[in-house]
């Protein structure tokens, strides 16, 4: 019992510590903004890597979701004669949902493990250090870079992942299945609201931006400097992303949509 | 306590000293000197918190007591732009050179020059060439630091490490893993370097030889304590069976062949438990 009391007062006070580390290193990444812009070449960089480089995988992973939602939904809208709103089903779940929830767990798993992996392996061969005895502050010079350059790309993603999906979806709704094309393209036009719809899917999208490259870039900088420590930390970093990434998709769709 | 007058030479002084990792004593209660455009070793087996030490001096790690400042200032206590100023007179040199694997040779010794200075990119590409110039890569300067050797990296890193004329150079462990060419490159440099630029060289290593062969002056530590200091003539000569054992380096001695351990039978015959 007391072992086992011991054990939980460590834990808890270990992850405590962790949370205060973790929230001390965002305050310093936000506060190194306002001087990136005045290097834009270190975010062009970062933005290719974190960003350009995730183009394939989301595009994809896109389709494939948009072609799926289109069949399983028509075999129940079907049902109840309701096969015309496939449009509106396709594109409300992809621009609520699943796009920023998909494309959110594509990057973590994508960018998110890269950007641990970098910045652990720089721990571990002494890079980062090596640039502090430079006098340059390795969280401006590295890490600030790449979490912006992750909280741009994240929305971007997730509306390109919204838009093939849309597209996987017309291509098997109205070629594959016979759904009419004009009722397709109306109904979403007439379902999807632009504040309610769009805009709360780009708010969390830039919210999994944040929280992933945050978790992201502290688990490689917080890595225990070694082969094993950076292997480790880049698990972290996909099973914490993604569970704050669906715990948050709860919280934030209770918010936006609970009223209706 | 050691409370000795400071000499008036000393560029980077360090009083009272003490360090702990844990509960293990790292460095307990030291004072050294380093005198400006000497060659100053540090020596002492592994594990005696030679690394530390610079860290400790490039303030990358903070004393549980004692001070230590560089050129009249208190290293620990300056506030984090004027660390960062001080560091910018520092020159270190890590063992694995610590040269940022994403660029090429030429891009990390121009690295500093680009951070700190405004100077346009064609007085760059001189000084960068003549950095790689002084430690005889200037050849090299295409190459990613994933294609050079590990004396030649140590080399560049060399390069870097000079390449806003810092007053004060730390070495860590320069000679380590090094084939005897490179080896005698590295303490032709250092030597060079350091008569040349008018620098001040603090040397971490444990490499007895090579490293007496070049120091001005030496600390040998052990245990978190000085255990001798002098010059290289002195420590050769010093009486105390500590010194000796690490300059001859006798496998028995007051530093033990064995780890501590339980006697050796009782171990042998016991039944294996893990404990």
């Amino acid at each position: 019992m007391t072992d086992f009391l011991q054990y939980l007062g460590q834990s808890t006070r270990i992850s405590f510590a962790k949370l205060g580390r973790a929230s001390y290193f965002l305050l310093e990444i936000l506060a190194g903004v306002l001087s990136l812009f005045a290097r834009p070449r270190l975010l062009l960089k970062q933005l290719y890597s974190v960003g350009v480089l995730s183009f394939l995988i989301i595009t994809i992973s896109g389709l494939f979701v948009g072609m799926v939602l289109s069949l399983q939904g028509y075999y129940t809208l079907s049902d109840f004669g309701a096969e015309e709103s496939l449009g509106v089903m396709v594109a409300a779940s992809l621009v609520r949902e699943l796009g920023p929830v998909v494309s959110g767990l594509l990057f973590a798993g994508r960018a998110g493990s890269a950007l641990t992996a970098e910045i652990g392996l720089m721990k571990a061969t002494e890079q980062l250090s090596g640039m502090e005895m430079m006098a340059v502050d390795p969280i401006r010079r590295i890490i600030t870079p790449r979490f912006v350059a992750g909280l741009i790309s994240m929305p971007l993603l997730a509306a390109l992942f919204s838009a093939v999906g849309i597209i996987g979806g017309q291509l098997v709704g109205c070629g594959l299945l016979s759904v009419d094309e004009g009722a397709f393209w109306s109904q979403m036009q007439a379902g999807i609201d632009f504040k309610d719809d769009i805009i709360n899917g780009v708010i969390k999208s830039l919210v999994f931006g944040f929280v992933s490259s945050w978790i992201a870039l502290f688990e490689g900088y917080d890595a225990i400097p070694t082969s094993e420590g950076v292997s480790r930390a880049t698990t972290r970093t996909v099973v914490n992303s993604a569970f704050s990434i669906l715990g948050l998709d709860f919280i934030l769709t209770a918010l936006m949509f609970g009223e209706h | 306590m050691d409370n000795r007058v400071t000499p008036p030479n000393s560029l980077v002084s360090v009083r009272n000293l003490s360090f702990s990792r844990g509960s293990t004593k790292i460095f307990d209660n030291i004072s050294l000197d380093f005198e400006r455009g000497k060659i100053t070793a540090i020596m002492g087996p592994s594990g005696t918190g030679k690394t530390t030490l610079l860290k400790l001096i490039g303030g990358q790690l903070f004393p549980d007591q004692g001070t230590i400042s560089v050129d009249g200032e208190n290293v620990h206590q300056l506030r984090r732009a004027e660390l960062y100023n001080l560091r910018k007179r520092l020159g270190m040199l890590f063992q694995s050179g610590a040269l940022l694997t994403d660029m090429n040779v030429y891009d990390n010794v121009a690295f500093p020059l680009r951070e700190h200075t405004h100077l346009p990119e064609s007085m760059i590409r001189t000084l960068v060439l003549m950095k790689l110039q002084a430690v005889g890569l200037r050849g090299a300067r295409n190459l990613m630091p994933n294609e050079l050797s590990g004396g030649m990296a140590r080399r560049i890193a060399l390069a870097r490490a000079i390449a806003l004329d810092p007053m004060i150079i730390l070495y860590d462990e320069p000679f380590t893993g090094q084939d005897p060419i490179s080896m005698g490159i590295l303490v032709h440099l250092i030597k060079s370097l350091n008569s040349t630029l008018g620098l001040t060289s603090i040397i971490v290593s444990h490499d007895v030889h090579d490293t007496s062969a070049i120091a001005d002056y030496i600390y040998v530590l052990s245990g978190g304590k000085i255990v001798g200091q002098g010059t290289p003539q002195e420590i050769q000569q010093s009486d105390s069976e500590w010194v000796q054992q690490f300059m001859t380096g006798a496998a028995d001695g007051p530093v033990h062949f064995h780890y501590p351990a339980k006697d050796y039978v009782d171990d042998l015959l016991s039944s294996g438990k893990r404990y």
